[in-house]
């Protein structure tokens, strides 16, 4: 289980517009080709310094391709970072504050204490 | 030797620019009563006729990563450019560039070290919403030099409450201890009760209002005591999953003092959280 490699997916997608707009079109391809290409790039680094470990595990990958916000909860990925890029891609469908509350309202069947976010 | 002008914590909530600069049918029903808070609040500072502003807040996962994680960050550089694509993006935040009081800097690194706070420092920093958000409520132009600091109330393992408290009692000395003949605001900003990204988010009220009435109490009066008997790295999971925020409230506790009530205190119930604003004149409410 890797919620740091979770956090880093939803980091390094939300910062990049065209990254966001790409993983909202086609999640399965990005996530595939982010776990290939991007997972082990350490990002105060040069490609050829990478890392050779980082990887998803299979519920992990998973909740990305699905873009299931509530999987990604209860594993604990951070919350803020899975709430704002979930609002990039899928606020625009949507009139004002009804994704927020349809986001939460998925949410409702979970209490206390949550998913550790530590990692 | 620096004088403390003024003592400031405040929410930031970054939905106020946006707000607060709608017209007609974009303006929420709400503008108007939050505006007019916000103007009495930022008269507040702006009759302490500050030179130089000391401005706590934590950053939102933007510069600061979990690859390499500070505690307590001060930034040291001559300028701080600042707001992020995507704080654009959801908020519409401005785009802006401050000032940096590089030597208040300097000495609060040095003299914190000195005191056993391992801070960390950053020669390049791009602040985030929350040291913009109180720029934008109480000092829209943006003219005064800033010294960040940062604290991690985002990523756990975080640093105890009553560290807080501690850091914002010693960042208090070391102002008053710059031997420079300024006036010196230090504002820091934090939250109430707030969920995330959890069940709780964007209710009518913040996910807490017993808890938030309980914090506006213990930082209008001043009781540290009070607020560290009770509040816990574990209790702040209970109020909303991202009231760890409050950390930084009880910071700016630490630099107003044991006891000290505020001169100033007002809040606004606003749906998804409680907008809370305070004031302290550790020398005298100025005429």
């Amino acid at each position: 289980m890797s919620k740091y490699l979770l956090n880093k997916f939803l980091f390094t997608i939300d910062r990049d517009p065209a990254l966001v707009e790409r993983y909202r079109a086609e999640p399965v391809a990005t996530v595939d080709w982010w776990e290939a290409e991007m997972a082990n790039r350490i990002l105060n680094c040069t490609v050829e310094e990478q890392s050779t470990w980082l990887a998803f595990t299979d519920e992990e990958r998973a909740a990305l391709r699905t873009q299931n916000h509530v999987a990604l909860f209860e594993l604990g990925a951070h919350p803020f970072l899975t709430l704002t890029l979930f609002i990039a891609m899928f606020e625009r469908d949507h009139g004002p504050l009804e994704y927020q509350l349809a986001y939460g309202a998925a949410m409702k069947h979970l209490s206390l204490p949550y998913p550790d976010i530590a990692t | 030797m620096a004088t403390v002008a003024a003592v400031i914590a405040s929410t930031h909530h970054p939905f106020y620019y946006r707000a607060s600069t709608s017209v007609g049918e974009d303006r929420p029903p709400f503008a108007d009563e939050w505006v007019a808070k916000i103007e009495a609040f930022r008269e507040t500072l702006t009759k302490a006729q500050p030179d130089v502003l000391v401005m706590v807040g934590s950053d939102h996962f933007h510069q600061l990563w979990l690859d390499n994680m500070p505690q307590f960050l001060v930034g040291k550089a001559p300028f701080y450019d600042a707001n992020w694509h995507n704080e654009e993006r959801e908020f519409g935040l401005p785009r802006m560039t401050l000032p940096g009081q590089e030597d208040l800097s300097s000495h609060i690194l040095r003299n914190g070290l000195d005191a056993d706070f391992d801070l960390a420092f950053s020669n390049e920093l791009r602040i985030d919403h929350s040291i913009t958000c109180p720029i934008i409520t109480l000092r829209p132009q943006a003219d005064l030099p800033i010294v960040p600091i940062y604290t991690n109330i985002f990523a756990p393992p975080l640093p105890q409450p009553k560290r807080f408290v501690a850091l914002g009692k010693a960042i208090r000395e070391m102002v008053e201890s710059w031997p420079d003949d300024k006036r010196v605001a230090i504002i820091g900003t934090g939250h109430l009760s707030l969920e995330l990204g959890g069940p709780r988010q964007f209710g009518e009220h913040g996910p807490d209002p017993d808890f938030d009435r309980k914090a506006v109490d213990w930082i209008a009066s001043g009781d540290i005591e009070g607020c560290l008997a009770e509040v816990t790295l574990d209790s702040l999971h209970l109020p909303g999953n991202a009231t760890h925020g409050f950390m930084d409230f009880m910071l700016m506790m630490g630099v107003a003092g044991e006891g000290v009530r505020a001169d100033h205190v007002d809040s606004l119930d606003l749906f998804h959280t409680m907008e809370a604003y305070f004031t302290w004149y550790p020398n005298g409410v100025p005429a």
